[in-house]
């Protein structure tokens, strides 16, 4: 298990899992705020969509193609 | 400026690994990119939650133990910079890279169509879902919808089903006589029989589709059509995908002629311009035997070697007889068309209504008035939908291909030839 953190709230998740399904499991689900103002979560899980785009440690990244690691920072009001 | 490679394959799925694998005998050096973390594209996405069959872990291996072949995980391409030369990124750094010959693996994605709901947090593809359980989204105790086309919804329930959910319907769009058509003449390719009979689901209803997905801040139920009766059910998750669509837009950036929404190919896996090929899913959706096979003719071709690409001619056709009668069980529904409705997004990247695209007569039209395509995806969600919903060409995607950053950009100088 390895521990990350999504918008300040600190999550515990098994080696080689995704920040998409990281994100969908915790907090309210969503990876980014679309221009209307919805929340908005992964859509098409394969780096197509780009609805999964957020934060992390300070770049932005797809997080369906974007592997969870120790310490990571992920923000998604950003 | 990376070394220049004598051969590039753009994506390692089944059909780029087995093109790697055809050429790399030969001993010349090889590049193979993919834009995931991990080599098996879509149908062999390994993750904490996923289950690689024997062959996909073989090749992985393999592909490991050949030093002539140079894996770029987690790179995309960003834009072409000059004659066989193109400009990559991955999560560090942004780089050009020169290539003798390419070989277009780039695969293929679901087509997802717009109903009222579908933007709500809950709502994914069906390959989408069963790409994101792989990858660790916890799914026990969840009430799931599958919905959509074709044998993948099968699959995706499957999955779920593995990780405890309960998937409570899989509505098929096509109907009842198309699917069972399709299922009897399975026979013809037993393993794919096999996988029928083992993918089975009693939640499976044909005629069925998706009306709308209902909720406030999330998915809470759904709204199915099933023949000719409406269903109603609570759920947490709906995952609906209409099969596949190639990706051609690197190919079509590159200048490859694209047939039937596919990268047309000759019967080496020749795409029309020279030094280029093409294999897999980006040149017709027909399954990973169909890419295995598609894969490994274009690498034995791409290092002279005819006379061993022409021994397997025979399996490619078998599994290009499945691939026919695969598309034509799984044709759209016209009423699939309809489902939209006037204040339904369709571009969800600039947030664009169906009303707003429907007053205009092309995408070009429609992109200049509303902005649709215009965001990160560049289209490839909504112009893919648009194609469906109004028959309207797709465009030619504008380098960037996907969002980059400006640094890598910055690298398309070191590329122009020194004055």
């Amino acid at each position: 298990m390895l521990e990350l953190s999504i918008d300040g709230q600190s999550l515990r998740v098994a080696q080689g899992t995704t920040v998409a399904a990281a994100l969908m499991s915790c907090g309210d689900h969503c990876s980014r705020t679309s221009v209307g103002g919805q929340r908005r979560a992964p859509l098409c899980g394969m780096g197509i969509c780009q609805e999964c785009r957020v934060n992390i440690n300070g770049r932005r990244r797809l997080a369906c193609q974007t592997i969870c690691q120790d310490g990571m920072q992920v923000e998604t009001h950003s | 400026m990376s070394r220049p490679v004598d051969l590039l394959i753009i994506g390692a799925g089944p059909a780029g690994m087995a093109a790697a694998l055809a050429a790399a005998p030969s001993g010349i050096s090889i590049a193979i990119l993919d834009d995931n973390p991990l080599p098996g594209g879509q149908i062999w996405r390994d993750g904490p939650q996923a289950q690689l069959p024997v062959q996909a872990t073989e090749m992985r291996a393999q592909l490991q133990r050949c030093s002539n072949i140079h894996r770029h995980s987690a790179s995309k391409v960003v834009a072409l910079a000059g004659p066989k030369k193109l400009l990559l990124e991955d999560g560090e750094r942004g780089y050009v890279l020169e290539y003798g010959q390419l070989i277009l693996c780039t695969g293929a994605r679901e087509l997802l169509l717009p109903f009222p709901g579908w933007t709500l947090p809950g709502v994914t593809g069906a390959g989408g879902l069963q790409a994101l359980i792989k990858g660790g989204l916890p799914v026990s105790g969840e009430r799931i919808v599958i919905a959509g086309t074709g044998p993948l919804l099968l699959a995706s329930a499957a999955t779920a089903k593995k990780n405890g959910a309960s998937v409570v319907r899989v509505a098929e769009q096509a109907a009842f006589d198309a699917v069972s058509r399709f299922a009897m003449g399975l026979w013809q390719w037993p393993n794919k029989a096999a996988q029928a009979v083992r993918l089975a689901s009693k939640a499976y209803r044909t005629s069925a589709y998706v009306l709308e997905a209902l909720g406030s801040d999330r998915l809470e139920a759904v709204r199915v059509q099933v023949g000719s009766r409406i269903e109603e059910m609570a759920c947490e998750r709906l995952a609906c995908g209409f099969s596949l669509v190639p990706n051609t837009e690197i190919g079509k950036a590159l200048g490859c002629e694209i047939r039937d929404s596919a990268i047309a190919v000759n019967e080496w896996q020749a795409s029309s311009l020279v030094d280029h090929y093409a294999a897999g899913e980006c040149t017709g959706f027909g399954g990973s035997e169909l890419a295995l096979v598609e894969g490994r003719i274009a690498g034995l071709v791409a290092v002279g070697q005819q006379e061993k690409a022409r021994e397997l001619w025979p399996e490619r056709q078998r599994w290009q007889r499945f691939a026919k009668r695969l598309n034509q069980a799984f044709a759209l529904d016209p009423a699939i068309r309809n489902l939209a409705k006037a204040d339904t997004l369709v571009c969800r990247c600039e947030d664009v209504v169906y009303a707003e695209l429907a007053e205009h007569t092309s995408w070009n039209a429609a992109k200049l008035n509303t902005r649709c395509g215009m965001g990160a995806c560049q289209g490839r969600i909504c112009s893919t939908a648009a194609q469906t919903l109004f028959g309207w060409e797709p465009p030619h995607l504008r380098p960037p291909f996907s969002p980059t950053r400006i640094a890598t950009l910055a690298c398309l100088d070191e590329a122009k030839p020194s004055s």
